[in-house]
């Protein structure tokens, strides 16, 4: 079937996957050849035409995470030629297209590496620690119910739009994998920053950060040193700014607050 | 739950709906349920699958009530359900835009826009709850849209012409999910919720007649492990996967409640899907799923296709007057902002005439030239800039430059397992929430209605109607080694060593896609008699096909997503069947289920309510035996059933 783009011809490539058969196994780039991609594919449906040839050939295909393959759901997780999501600024693996490589090609594909993030196996890695960082404050503690009507506090509509960018964060762990001291601050910052601009999240800014840090450091993240790669390679555009907000939401809890953490 | 015994062949389901006038029935139905005294809370324990929308904010919820929850997913972190795809917005009755909406509107509209076959009295609680949704994510710092004053935005979305719908940009569905999943985080931090992400569900267990608890696989070391619980709630979403390609996430199953149906839960009104109209079309063989353009564009966008069949012009070459804006022509009052189930035939009429553009042929253009002509580029890039960067990326086509391209493709299904009022199937204990029960949406949804019922369900009905249950059986626990648990476990094993040992030709995806291929044909946008007859002979097939050749690699005890592949295609393959069956039950159209033979002479939906105003809830029989229909009779005591007219 005839693609979007007409005049696009078929490319053949040569891939080095990393596998690896589980966590307590070292692991290698592995090469394949593909021939046929159509620039049209995304790079998760190249891998899934990669996957079928295996299976045929009686071969073991490829772990990798996906879901969604919109964008949104945060699963897909392929560090590809040496950058977290691959080459196209602003997108997750599964919003990859082929189009953005050339016949012949090299794609070196390798996992999310950083200590707190386990391989399970091949490209598919354990990033709970990322969960367990929101399970220490990432809330307004509210119950279902009894809670005011929803036009009952007015938000500026600039705050409130500072407040949604930093939400989109979709905790893939890009941010992780980029940085070369494998931090998750910009993770970690976007929802601390979320919640210390809406008055609904205000009363706990405190605790929410100094229980925020203190998991993140627990976990084995690194300690961000103002490179920026984490800003550079989100999919999402998650702001640096948001490392600076929680740098001073941290301090002032810290300078008022009962030190826990 | 069986009213009628007298006739063997058609049972009589049912659903428990409260007495009372519509407006009362929630409010006497929460005063006459049972409560667990706070201090018993802690002594039961509540099985959650699924953690998206309904999920998760059931599961919060029931935590903080008291008691002791398990969440299961299959994803790496619960906040990956696929409610976080959702793009468009979520439905609520504030009227905060003064522009006459109310409770009982935004009921009647969902009534209709389902083409009445859904229930009266669900619907209108669904309405009724939806003002505390909004109330409930705003208070958990969920960053709707708003206006520059500081209160919130809202639009109108498809099929409604009240402005009811609040938003947060094209990803509203993440942030409510964010919302739940921080409620749902508290909870976990609190020690009242365990979350099993990486694990997936495989069976029910049943003890005496009731649901206590599941058989899962851990989907990193493969380990198969039993759960004991007093009552079972599976969120686990829709089932538009069987047709192999829709808007559904790649992992998005149906084994959780297709285990369920096969231990007695029954399936209601399974060929109930709905197929969106505004998604980028489909550009080659090797294509993994479609991706949805929120159906909030339709606001500004207006659809067309040429005049002249095989017009093969560039869109910008094909001047005004030889345009057709199908949907304005055939619709004036409702324009390009049809109900889904319209847009869709329409789009699919338009290509199958001749006029349809791009390569394939199988789409229509979604136009913005006009609204950024109106608006400006600010304007629309601030309403849809994600969405056109999204499409910009798929296709690599500009849409603020030349006008999108878009085909219907399944994305939703009002189908799911049969539930009573208090949300509880056919099996005591064993509940079903959101996408995966049949409820609220009749034969077709409206837009911004999905989010609203699995928020609904999750924070403010089960929370009761799980309380009146419970209280009514003892705290006594099962353990896990009871035999029940044990048969089930063994099952679950010899299913995978069964399908492991097959080591035929085909792969597990080459039947799915065959599915799929079978199901889009014959049992999608448009179906017939006939086309129904052939599909169900194939998928008999193809199912014994499955069985004696499909090719899996390696063993159990490792993450081996083959088998978690083979595990969900062979369910759907046997749903298939079910909806193949329900859809030539089905001799009438509605909705979303169009039949070709049940037409209007303007080629509109053609409903016998003399003989289908029920919901077809089917029952398991054995492998090879057909399910069994049963009834749930549709009494429209507030709501005059009329023909559907959008023009």
């Amino acid at each position: 079937m005839a693609g979007n783009n007409p005049n696009s011809t078929p490319m053949n490539l040569t891939l080095k996957v990393w596998r690896q058969k589980n966590a307590n196994t070292p692991g290698q780039l592995v090469t394949y050849k593909v021939n046929e991609i159509s620039p049209d594919m995304s790079f998760l449906e190249m891998f899934d035409v990669l996957n079928e040839d295996l299976l045929r050939q009686g071969q073991e295909p490829i772990a990798f995470d996906h879901d969604c393959r919109e964008g949104i759901c945060g699963m897909c997780s392929m560090y590809i030629n040496g950058r977290a999501h691959g080459p196209e600024k602003g997108t997750t693996t599964c919003q990859l297209h082929m189009r953005k490589f050339k016949d012949g090609d090299t794609i070196v594909v390798e996992p999310w590496r950083a200590n707190a993030f386990t391989v399970h196996k091949d490209l598919s890695v354990d990033r709970s620690a990322l969960d367990r960082i929101q399970q220490a404050g990432g809330y307004v503690s509210v119950n279902t119910g009894g809670v005011p009507d929803a036009n009952e506090i007015p938000i500026p509509k600039s705050i409130a739009d500072k407040a949604f960018d930093a939400a989109t964060c979709i905790q893939c762990g890009a941010c992780v994998a980029a940085c070369k001291n494998a931090s998750a601050m910009l993770f970690l910052s976007a929802k601390v920053s979320q919640l210390a601009m809406l008055p609904q999240g205000k009363v706990e800014r405190k605790t929410r950060v100094e229980n925020m840090l203190a998991q993140h450091d627990a976990e084995g993240f690194g300690s961000c040193t103002n490179i920026g790669s984490c800003a550079a390679e989100c999919p999402v555009g998650i702001s640096l700014e948001n490392i600076a907000m929680l740098n001073r939401e941290y301090i002032m809890a810290k300078a008022t607050s009962d030190n826990i953490g | 739950m069986i009213l009628d015994a007298k006739i063997p062949e058609v049972v009589t389901l049912d659903a428990k709906i409260p007495a009372g006038p519509l407006a009362e029935k929630w409010e006497k139905h929460k005063f006459n349920v049972k409560l667990v005294n706070p201090a018993n809370k802690r002594k039961y324990d509540i099985i959650i699958v699924g953690s998206g929308l309904a999920g998760a904010s059931a599961a919060a919820t029931l935590a903080e009530l008291g008691y002791n929850v398990k969440v299961f997913c299959f994803q790496d972190s619960a906040r990956r359900a696929h409610s976080i795809a959702a793009q468009g917005g979520i439905n609520a009755a504030k009227n905060y835009q003064n522009d006459g909406d109310s409770v009982y509107r935004l009921f009647y509209d969902t009534i209709k826009g389902g083409d009445y076959r859904a229930r009266e009295a669900n619907v209108y609680r669904l309405a009724q709850v939806s003002v505390n949704i909004i109330d409930q994510c705003v208070a958990q710092g969920v960053p709707f849209a708003r206006e520059y004053g500081g209160l919130l935005a809202n639009r109108s979305f498809g099929g409604a012409q009240v402005s009811r719908t609040f938003y947060a940009r094209g990803q509203t569905g993440q942030q409510l999910l964010l919302g739940a999943y921080s409620a749902l985080n508290r909870q976990i931090a609190y020690g009242k919720v365990q979350m099993f992400p990486r694990t997936e569900m495989l069976d029910l267990v049943m003890v005496d007649g009731k649901a206590r608890g599941i058989v899962t696989r851990h989907l990193v070391t493969g380990h198969i492990e039993s759960h004991s619980a007093h009552a079972v709630v599976l969120a686990t979403g829709g089932y538009g996967n069987v047709f192999y390609l829709s808007t559904n996430a790649m992992g998005s199953n149906t084994t959780a409640i297709w285990r369920a149906y096969k231990k007695g839960a029954f399936f209601g009104n399974p060929c109930f899907t709905q197929i969106h109209p505004t998604c980028i079309p489909v550009s080659g063989e090797y294509q993994s799923k479609l991706t949805l353009m929120s159906e909030s564009l339709r606001n500004d966008g207006r659809v067309w296709v040429p005049k002249a069949k095989g017009d093969k012009r560039l869109a910008k070459d094909i001047p005004e007057d030889e345009r057709d804006y199908f949907l304005e022509r055939k619709y004036p009052a409702f324009g390009n902002l049809v109900p889904r189930d319209v847009a869709s035939r329409n789009a699919k009429l338009a290509c199958d005439e001749g006029r349809g553009v791009g390569s394939t042929g199988l789409a229509v253009y979604l136009d913005f030239s006009d609204a950024i002509k109106r608006d400006g580029l600010d304007k629309v890039s601030q309403k849809y800039g994600n969405l056109f960067e999204m499409y910009a990326k798929i296709t690599g086509e500009d849409p603020y430059q030349t006008p999108m391209r878009i085909y219907p493709a399944v994305h939703y299904t009002m189908g799911g397992l049969w539930v009573d009022y208090n949300l509880m199937t056919t099996i005591p204990g064993l509940y079903a929430a959101g996408e995966a029960n049949f409820s609220d949406h009749g034969a077709n949804r409206l837009g911004a209605s999905a989010l609203m019922q699995g928020l609904a369900d999750g924070y403010f009905v089960l929370p009761y109607t799980i309380g009146d249950y419970l209280a009514q059986m003892p705290a006594a626990k099962v353990p896990v080694d009871h035999p029940a648990f044990k048969e089930a476990e063994t099952t679950v094993r010899a299913t995978i060593q069964k399908l492991l040992s097959i080591n035929g030709t085909k792969t597990v995806d080459e039947f799915h896609k065959e599915l799929g291929l079978l199901m889009w044909d014959y049992c999608g946008m448009a179906r017939n008699a006939e086309g129904l007859q052939y599909a169900k002979g194939k998928i008999q097939a193809l199912r014994k096909e499955f069985w004696s050749n499909v090719k899996l690699y390696g063993v159990n005890e490792d993450m081996n997503q083959t088998i978690e592949k083979a595990g969900r295609v062979a369910d759907f393959i046997e749903l298939g069947e079910l909806m193949v069956t329900d859809a030539l039950h089905r001799n009438e159209s509605c909705g979303g289920h169009f039949r070709e033979e049940y037409q209007t002479p303007e080629n509109e939906a053609l409903r016998d309510d003399a003989n289908f105003a029920y919901v077809a809830a089917w029952e398991y029989t054995g492998p090879e035996s057909e399910a069994k229909l049963n009834k749930e009779p549709l009494a429209f005591e507030n709501v005059k059933l009329t023909q559907r007219s959008y023009k």
